[in-house]
């Protein structure tokens, strides 16, 4: 009983909380907006210096030196203009507070569930959304998490009403956490604490084959009976979604690729890959873009190079494969930091430019939204941002404006909000 | 009625058979045997240092009465010529479970579901002190498990409760399968046994951790004098028994290196010399293990070979566990090449069947002959203080001995008997004639050729008719020889029996042929049997031991680096003083300290490094972190005050080498935040490669971790019994643990006889300034709370830890004068932070609070620059300021900032060369010094990373070596350890 009156008490002063007051979404781009004088870094390894930047209703119609100004124009220069940043596989917007299960909607019960679908659960109230906004992390893949196939992500922007405002690509990929050949030691059964080879890792393997044989010998046939799994799935085959594989080992990764590949998968996409440098002419040669884990990471065993994740992403792409950063193992609010994973690549010798593709021209091919975001270039959407300084580097990533789809949206936050509240206590105002 | 009889029969006949003197016998008249048994022309061995080469051992009713190469036999001896065999003192094991009952996990339970208080009564607070057990109670003669002994050459046992961190006294046992326990029992409380673990038995939350079980034992021993001195009212029944045991030998179970010498000082402080059970990594720490003066027991179970045929899961195998496989078989002979005295045991050695293979490696390794064997006798007797009962074949020892074909460490030496207080057990038949040979074998009128091969008492046999090889058995016991053959495609059945004469080499006997009429066979031995030689090359050599590091894993380093004199040239150094940051400025570094600070300054004898276009600074320090720990809570109640995280260093944490990839060099090993008066800190500086005791400031500042909110409270574990539940209970427990301090204190201070409470002495501390606070808090109102209790009790709370709402009350904690260490950006990862806000490190700063970045978490220490760098972005810093959150400032708080935390001449030179602007997430640690030791350099680095790949790269090589040798594998595993935050129990 008591324990009950605990989460109702709980629950009562969440929603008390997260019904505060989150920034407005911005009203739809009336007139043009020209931003002068700026570094721009386009998002595909170039920049251009002293660059105009035109955009009318969303989109971007002029970019370059000598470029015409129309509308409202922004002196940007010494200052630096980015694409927004793009956060993919990651739970922004299913989970508000960690240790509040009444706040979490990113795991499903089930196994095997591509039916189950983050886009009508996003929160685009979600404070921790909001804050990362001020960082220039603007859009996201929002991923379930748990099981073997986790369920049907969709990518989203950041700053709107609800869901449906939110939605960029509706439904885009389907999330299949690959089996492991190790697994952790059942201590309390009396297994050695560590480590332990998965005897069960050929037989996990056979379960998704087979489930995802049935899928497609569904699809080839108009159902009597829906089957829900497998009708969602039908999408990989016909290459309307992606298969997302989450796999770190190298076994892992071969198995995982060359399985689904024959089973008819169309467009394959590896998360994770902490051992993909090993066998980067196989990705190669598969056409494998690997949404590599983000460089914030303690190497996975004792002995590995303490640098190894500061530089994995770099030993992928001087390979020659084409990479992203997602920190999907990470807490959301942590997402605001996708610039700094980036930066850290360059300290290991990454041009920054190229760094930048990993978290925005990148990152747009993978997710498949690459007609429209992830680079400044015209007939793109205008969602960008300006920033004072180095993006990339905490120090100077700050940034004055933010449009996404060309609206000026807002950079206060929840915690800008008490930030302000609390300097005016003590400074008297 | 007849079943009765039956069993009345069995029972007189035993009561006759072994009779005591003063027992009745009516089951016929009294009669005993004082004959003697005498061994002649034996190499005899006396001890492992005194052999006779040809003598005679008499012995009489169990006991040797004589021993030596000139005894006159009495004439009532029965004579038993031992000409060619070697006799040995049998061997002992110490450290035993032999027919002790062993107590079984309870079922049900699991996490959160342990309970605070004691489930007996009249006995110690904790369940888990155990005194009062002992053994003899649960105690049952078990014969098979005797003869599973015996046969690999025990003679006697000591067993105990292997349960509990105090787990009473043990039972030494003969293992005389023939007398009772009347003969066999030699001491029923020989010896009391201690450990840190927990019984599995009792659900008593406390302790739960390594820490606590240190820390309880301490009190354990205070409470234990507060007893005898008469100074409690009630009974304790297990003080009592821990008082009455006092004389007996103390036997530790460690099981690890550093346990060792962790239970060693525990030993010290309270007049105790353990003997101690190791855990086969003694070897590393040889030195220390030395100087704890204990007496070590030592398990054989050195690790089976990894399958490493698999490369990826070779992989996961770390370079610390590979070699731990490569150097464990050398652990005695390294402790016997340094003095230590050991003795063997066969606890946690899977099969006794593995014995004497472990016994020849360890041998294989270099351990000598004479060291085996007094670890198997001598050394264990001496150990329970029994050398005059059992370990030697002195006259009056039991006549405990092992009867040999020859030198017992020889893989090819048959064990023949085992003669336990005088009963003599065969192990195999030393009479059994060796009949192996090649044979003309003629039965039933055809003449086949026999060959009998194989072990003497286990021959093989082939049988051919001309070149067809015919199916056939063999078996050979108590000189009677058993053989059948099948010819015909196993049609036609031959069966043979005879008995070997001891006079001939040929062999005849009785025939029964396939029609069933009888015959006889006759076996004519045409040549000898030679035994196949194949392991001679491989015996000669020593195995490859490969080198240690300090510390003994990946990345440890072969020599400890030193310290030498450097001048940095031209650096761009940022003071952390009022200096600010120095441009094109020379660092002197000499006798591990900041010598000069200045421009063109010369190098003298130093190591010139050109820093021009690189950043100089101090280390960084780390206010708040738990790597290089073995245990981070002791939650199992809600103050822990007794327990320090100095007890639990884990100095062979990779985590150490990486955060000084990342410019770390001192960092406070907090306790956890499970209860809200936590365990005292560990203040460190991360020498990778040194000792525990090296790597702890020296007069460290004392610091205890106190913690508020969600997490002592339970909110997010926990079975929701133990208070405080709500933040109004924590505001009582701390006023009631300072109430009490405070009158502890003034009983102390009054002269009046107290008991002694290291939980109280410590909190005494705080209120009398000498130790400090560092509080792990979030929201506000527990902020404001905590400095009001202190005020209450005249103290001030020196740090807030985390304090994500400290903007909130920053105002009220400058008033009451307390730092704090934050996070630069966390948040949303639980309810309490709700509020939290990146501004917050900023805010606090300008209201004058003394402001450090810290981790609590071993990723994001080793980038605690970038972080400093994130208070630039949010809330305005200045780069300077910035920069002293991770330096001087966390500095200050720990009350270290005399010694390091800026760039000052005179400071310990703990410096970092940085490729880049110290805050920029571009930066790199080039060089880490401490104390002008060179812990991290960029370049030595390259080296190592090559060194770890060629070494594993050649044990993987020996590794399967040894498979195909035939060696017994285990499967890969990774052994990782647990990252640790606050909240890791």
């Amino acid at each position: 009983m008591r324990k009950q009156l605990n989460i109702c008490l709980a629950l009562l002063l969440f929603t008390g909380l997260a019904s505060w007051a989150q920034q407005t979404p911005a009203a739809k781009q009336k007139e043009a907006i020209s931003i002068t004088g700026a570094t721009a870094h386009i998002g595909d390894g170039t920049v251009v210096e002293n660059c105009t930047i035109v955009f009318e209703d969303g989109k971007i119609t002029a970019l370059g030196t000598g470029v015409a100004i129309k509308g409202t124009s922004i002196d940007a220069t010494g200052k630096h203009v980015y694409p927004g940043f793009i956060a993919p596989a990651k739970e922004l917007g299913l989970i508000e507070i960690n240790a509040v299960r009444a706040s979490k909607d990113n795991d499903e019960i089930g196994d095997m569930i591509p039916h189950v679908r983050s886009l009508i659960a996003y929160n685009a109230e979600s404070k921790v959304v909001e804050s990362m906004r001020p960082n220039g992390v603007l859009m996201g893949q929002i991923t379930p998490k748990g099981g073997r196939i986790s369920g049907t992500s969709s990518i989203v922007q950041f700053d709107a009403w609800n869901w449906e405002d939110a939605a960029v690509k509706v439904d885009d990929g389907i999330h299949l956490n690959w089996p492991a050949s190790f697994r952790r030691g059942r201590w309390w059964m009396g297994e050695p604490k560590g480590i332990l080879p998965n005897k069960k890792y050929q037989e996990q393997v056979g379960e998704v084959k087979n489930f995802l044989q049935n899928a497609e010998a569904y699809g080839k046939v108009t159902a009597k009976e829906l089957n829900p799994a497998f009708a969602a799935m039908q999408g990989v085959f016909d290459g309307s979604k992606k298969l997302y594989v989450y796999a770190d080992g190298e076994k892992e990764i071969i198995d995982a690729v060359t399985m689904v590949k024959k089973a008819g998968v169309q467009s394959v996409v590896l998360v994770g890959g902490y051992h993909a440098y090993k066998i980067t002419d196989f990705l190669k040669k598969n056409n494998i873009p690997v949404l590599v884990q983000f460089t914030h990471n303690l190497p996975n065993l004792d002995d590995d190079d303490y640098d190894l994740p500061y530089k994995l992403p770099k030993l992928l792409m001087d390979a020659g494969i084409l990479v992203a950063l997602q920190n999907g193992d990470a807490s959301n609010f942590q997402t605001r930091n996708l610039p700094f994973y980036a930066g850290q690549v360059v300290g290991q010798g990454m041009d920054k430019e190229k760094a930048l593709q990993m978290i925005t021209g990148n990152t747009a091919q993978i997710l498949g939204i690459e007609a429209t975001y992830g680079t400044l270039a015209v007939g793109k959407s205008a969602t960008l941002f300006i920033s004072e300084g180095d993006a990339l580097d905490m120090r100077t990533n700050q940034l004055s404006h933010a449009f996404i789809d060309g609206r000026n949206i807002s950079l206060e936050t929840h915690q800008t909000v008490l930030w302000k509240r609390y300097m005016g206590k003590y400074e008297g105002k | 009625m007849k079943m009765r009889l039956l069993s009345l029969a069995i029972f007189w006949c035993g009561t006759a058979l072994f009779a005591q003197d003063y027992f009745p016998v009516n089951d016929g008249v009294k009669s005993k045997n004082n004959n003697y048994t005498a061994f002649t022309n034996a190499k005899i061995y006396v001890t492992p240092t005194q052999v006779i080469e040809s003598g005679t051992l008499l012995i009489q009713n169990g006991k040797v009465k004589q021993v030596g190469s000139s005894i006159t036999v009495p004439k009532n001896a029965v004579i038993v010529d031992a000409k060619g065999y070697s006799i040995y003192p049998s061997f002992i094991d110490i450290y035993s479970k032999f027919g002790v009952a062993q107590p079984k996990k309870s079922v049900g339970g699991g996490f959160g579901s342990g309970s605070y208080g004691p489930s007996r009564e009249g006995f110690y607070w904790n369940d888990h002190i155990m005194p009062e057990n002992a053994a003899i109670n649960k105690f049952t003669y078990d014969d098979k498990k005797a003869k599973e002994l015996r046969n690999i050459g025990f003679g006697v046992v000591n067993a105990h409760i292997h349960d509990g961190i105090v787990r009473g006294t043990g039972v030494l046992v003969a293992l005389n399968g023939t007398g009772t326990d009347a003969q066999r029992i030699l001491d029923d409380k020989s010896a009391q046994y201690l450990s840190f673990s927990k019984s599995i038995t009792k659900k008593q939350a406390y302790p739960s951790s390594l820490m606590g079980a240190m820390a309880l034992l301490r009190q354990m021993y205070a409470d234990a004098k507060w007893y005898a001195q008469g100074n409690v009212t009630t009974k304790d029944r297990s003080l009592e028994a821990l008082n009455n045991n006092k004389g007996l030998v103390q036997i530790f179970e460690a099981k690890d290196k550093g346990n060792a010498l962790r239970a060693d000082k525990i030993g010290d402080a309270n007049g105790v010399q353990y003997a101690i059970l190791g855990g086969g990594d003694e070897y590393e720490r040889i030195a220390e293990i030395k100087a704890t003066g204990a007496q070590f027991i030592l398990p054989l179970n050195f690790p089976d070979t990894y399958d490493v045929s698999n490369p990826y899961q070779a992989a996961m195998i770390s370079l610390k566990d590979m070699r731990h496989w490569n150097q464990a078989p050398a652990n005695p002979k390294i402790l016997a090449d340094n003095g230590v005295p050991f003795s063997f045991t066969l606890n946690d050695l899977k099969s006794p069947a593995k014995f004497k293979e472990r016994l020849m490696k360890a041998i294989e390794y270099g351990l000598p002959k004479t060291k085996a064997l007094e670890a198997l006798t001598t050394v264990p007797a001496a150990i329970l203080k029994k050398s005059n009962r059992i370990g030697s074949l002195q006259t009056g020892r039991d006549a405990n001995f092992l009867i040999t074909s020859g030198d017992i460490f020889d893989k090819k030496t048959v064990l023949y008997e085992n003669w336990v207080q005088g009963h003599k057990n065969v192990i195999a038949d030393k009479s059994l004639k060796d009949i192996r040979g090649n044979y003309d074998l003629a039965a039933g009128g055809i003449t086949y050729k026999m060959a009998i091969t194989g072990e003497l008492g286990k021959p093989k046999i082939e049988i051919k008719q001309d070149t067809n090889k015919l199916k056939s058995k063999i078996s050979y016991k108590n000189q009677w020889l058993n053989l059948s053959f099948a010819t015909d495609e196993g049609a036609k059945n031959y069966l043979m029996t005879g008995l070997v004469n001891e006079n001939s080499d040929n062999i005849k006997g009785r025939l029964i042929l396939p029609n069933g009429n009888e015959s006889t066979f006759n076996a004519i031995k045409t040549s000898g049997f030679t035994e196949k030689k194949k392991d001679t090359k491989k015996a000669a050599t020593t195995p490859e031991m490969v080198g240690i590091t300090y510390p003994n894993v990946g990345f440890g380093y072969s020599t400890k680096p030193k310290a030498t004199s450097i001048l940095f040239k031209n650096a761009t150094v940022w003071t952390s003083e009022d200096a600010g940051i120095l441009k094109n400025t020379d660092v002197l570094v000499k006798a591990g300290k900041i010598a000069k600070i200045g421009q063109n300054l010369s190098a003298g004898r130093a190591q010139v490094i050109d820093a021009s276009g690189k950043h100089l600074t101090a280390g960084i320090v780390d206010e708040h972190t738990h790597i290089a720990a073995l245990a981070v809570n002791e939650g199992g109640q809600n103050s822990s005050a007794e327990v320090k995280m100095e007890d639990v260093v884990d100095y062979e944490d990779i985590n150490i080498y990486r955060q000084l990839a990342g410019g770390v060099t001192s960092a406070q090993l907090l306790h956890g935040s499970a209860n809200p008066i936590g365990g005292r800190s560990a203040i460190l500086k991360l020498k990778w490669g040194e000792s525990p005791e090296k790597m702890i400031y020296d007069n460290s500042p004392k610091f205890i971790k106190f913690a508020l909110g969600e997490n002592v409270k339970q909110s997010n574990w926990g079975n929701q019994t133990r208070f405080p539940q709500t933040r109004m209970g924590v505001e009582q427990l701390f006023m009631n643990y300072f109430q009490r301090a405070k009158e502890y204190d003034t009983k102390k201070k009054s002269g009046q006889p107290y008991r002694y409470d290291e939980e109280m002495e410590v909190i005494a501390e705080i209120l009398n300034g000498e130790r400090f606070i560092s509080c792990h808090s979030y929201v506000q109102s527990e902020i404001n709370m905590m400095m009001k209790v202190a005020e209450k009790f005249n103290f001030r709370v020196n740090t807030f830890t985390h304090i994500l709402e400290g903007y909130k009350v920053a105002d009220k904690m400058k008033a009451h004068g307390v730092g704090a260490g934050t996070f630069s950006d966390w948040w949303a990862y639980k309810f309490e932070v709700n509020d939290a806000i990146p501004y917050n490190a900023a805010i606090m700063q300008q209201q004058g609070i003394t402001v450090a970045i810290n981790s609590d978490d071993a990723e994001m220490a080793r980038r605690l620059n970038q972080e400093a760098g994130k208070t630039v972005k949010y809330g305005g810093m200045t780069e300077l300021e910035a920069w002293k959150m991770v330096t001087i400032n966390p500095a200050k708080l720990l009350h270290i900032d005399e010694r390091v935390g800026s760039i000052k001449e005179g400071k310990d030179a703990d410096l970092v060369l940085w490729n880049n602007h110290p805050l920029s997430v571009y930066a790199k640690a080039e060089k880490t010094l401490i104390e002008g030791v060179t812990y991290f350099d960029l370049k030595a680095d390259e080296q190592q990373r090559e060194a770890v790949k060629k070494e594993k790269a050649k044990l993987i090589n020996m590794m399967l070596k040894e498979k195909a040798g035939g060696s017994k594998t285990q499967a890969p595993k990774m052994s990782k350890k647990k990252l640790m935050t606050c909240e890791s129990l």
